[in-house]
């Protein structure tokens, strides 16, 4: 009944072992597993939609609603909580963390070697590092505790949220964005349906600090969870900043 | 009376060189103030020029539409509790807004957007005055207006919360509030000149509001036809209240608070009132955007929460005269 729950299961899931995903999981702008998603029964995280499905055990974020969480545990139904992952380590232990509830320790092992593996592969001495700004909706930007964050510094960019003073999550004053003169500016995909929150995407001082740069970036399904996917997400990172290397001689 | 206006516009003036140089980054007053004028590459004249003139142009401005709509129908309505934030004009333009973004009439021309704000305040205007009456009580004026802003805030929620865009359900306080936030020049040059059009049309009512003042008949044996100030009024009001709100969200009080602190100071004509109110709207919209920015630079607080901290007391206060004077 979490977006995150959702993948890290489908990964680990046995045959037949999962039932039910929720519907954020087909969702393409936040699920990077749509297609897996489809097989599965679509539940909306409601308590009574769950309890009529009859689980054995259902799988929750911290994040989840504590409301419906309280209630499936009242009406008797185990519920394993999974804590959010902020870095790039937490993606190793949710693995573990699924494996051992699902009772799939090896095909967790496996996961985690994989992502072990790919990891260290990112993880190459970068001198020069092209200065980089996440910038989102309404202005939030993400620090050096956060999975954006930390995919960021892994693919050999320098995040200027951390030298404006963010460690978590914030909301960074468009000032201090300009000011700190980023080489590129890294944005979410706008959601359909206009939303003020969005226009400051479009602002002309942040259109301004593109324009001589290589096309803008944008965030997408790979970097909302702590899965495996945020190796990909680290790649196309990767990929920017060689283009950005290429483009400053 | 010239003293008066050389003092707001002194005051003004000051307000907006304030506003200018302070912000979040931290840039010395002089260093500013050059990027702006003299520009040059580099970060600096795009803070001063991309973020910082467009907010302090846009305080300036919204803040004068909205003490003049304040003085204009106070004038009218001879009634001190007239506010187009507090009978539901600012509440009406925000959802005619919401409704052109959410539909993306916004997005097809630069226009769009305020012209369905001017729509939403017409209706809004319109209705108020109709149900109020030309002479209405303070009582029903304010009754109607609670219920107009009520229909129009459950509107405006309605449609943001079914907008398939999840960050639509959080805008709900920008429209009920009203920020400055990271607006740009685009934003001054659709809300521009719907405001000056509008506040041309309620200045040219300063004579006729001067004559209302003895009373309909006297005016009207003045040749000041009644139904074509009503009219102008209405369209003047519904102008800039609407460009307003369309790039700033329902910013309310001020349009209360400032005729009400510079009536005694214009000899209570309610003509030479409009342009002191002009002023004083443009110098509180413009002081309470500094202290958002001082007060909490990194949160957006919101406009509203300011005029309304000042503004409500007031309100409160002119409620309770207005008993005293009814018993």
């Amino acid at each position: 009944m979490n977006l995150c729950t959702d993948q890290l299961a489908m990964m680990v899931a046995g045959e037949g072992q999962l039932l039910s995903v929720s519907n954020m999981a087909s969702d393409p702008r936040s699920s990077a597993m749509v297609s897996r998603a489809a097989a599965y029964l679509t539940n909306h995280g409601l308590a009574e939609e769950i309890y009529l499905m009859q689980p054995d055990l259902v799988l929750a974020g911290n994040f989840s609603a504590q409301a419906t969480v309280d209630m499936l545990r009242r009406l008797g139904i185990p519920v394993a909580v999974f804590n959010q992952a902020y870095t790039l380590e937490d993606v190793r232990d949710r693995l573990t963390q699924m494996g051992d509830v699902l009772k799939q320790q090896d095909q967790a092992a496996m996961l985690v070697a994989q992502y072990d593996a790919q990891l260290a592969t990112y993880r190459e001495d970068v001198t020069l590092r092209p200065r980089a700004a996440l910038y989102y909706a309404n202005g939030y930007t993400a620090g050096d505790k956060t999975l954006a964050g930390q995919i960021l510094t892994t693919a050999g960019l320098f995040n200027i949220a951390t030298e404006a003073g963010f460690n978590a999550d914030g909301i960074i004053p468009m000032e201090i964005l300009v000011m700190a003169q980023p080489d590129t500016v890294i944005t979410s995909r706008p959601y359909p349906g206009a939303s003020r929150s969005e226009e400051v995407n479009a602002h002309p001082a942040i259109e301004a600090l593109r324009r001589t740069r290589p096309d803008a970036a944008l965030t997408s399904s790979d970097w909302v969870c702590g899965t495996p996917f945020v190796l990909q997400a680290i790649s196309d990172m990767v990929d920017l900043r060689r283009a950005l290397q290429a483009n400053t001689p | 009376m010239t003293r008066l206006g050389l003092f707001l516009s002194a005051f003004v003036a000051v307000l907006f060189m304030t506003a200018l140089v302070i912000g979040p980054a931290n840039i010395g007053v002089a260093q500013s103030l050059k990027a702006l004028v003299a520009g040059g590459e580099g970060p600096m004249t795009l803070v001063m020029r991309e973020i910082r003139l467009p907010r302090a142009l846009l305080a300036m401005m919204i803040g004068a539409a909205l003490g003049l709509a304040g003085a204009a129908m106070q004038g009218y309505l001879r009634n001190p509790l007239a506010d187009p934030g507090l009978i539901g004009v600012s509440g009406s333009a925000a959802l005619g807004a919401v409704l052109a973004i959410q539909t993306g009439l916004a997005a097809a021309f630069a226009f769009g957007l305020p012209l369905a704000a001017l729509a939403g305040a017409v209706i809004g205007v319109f209705l108020v005055m109709a149900l109020a009456g030309p002479r209405g009580s303070s009582l029903t004026l304010i009754l109607a207006g609670i219920a107009i802003s009520a229909l129009a805030a459950a509107f405006t929620s309605l449609v943001l919360n079914l907008s398939p865009n999840p960050f639509a359900a959080n805008e709900i306080v920008f429209w009920m509030m009203g920020s400055l936030a990271d607006r740009s020049m685009t934003h001054v040059w659709i809300a521009l000149p719907l405001i000056v059009l509008g506040s041309i049309m309620l200045l040219s009512l300063s004579r006729g509001l001067d004559a209302l003042t003895l009373g309909e008949d006297a005016a009207a044996a003045m040749g000041i036809g009644l139904g074509r100030m009503r009219l102008t009024l209405i369209f003047g009001t519904a102008a800039v209240i609407g460009a307003s709100t369309a790039v700033a969200g329902a910013i309310g009080f001020v349009g209360l608070v400032v005729p009400h602190l510079l009536r005694p100071l214009v000899g209570a004509r309610p003509g030479r009132l409009l342009w002191a109110s002009a002023f004083g709207g443009a110098a509180m919209v413009l002081a309470a955007d500094i202290a958002v920015r001082v007060i909490l630079p990194t949160r957006d607080l919101k406009l509203g929460v300011v005029t309304a901290l000042v503004g409500a007391p007031l309100f409160l206060h002119l409620i309770y005269r207005t008993r005293r004077d009814a018993v």
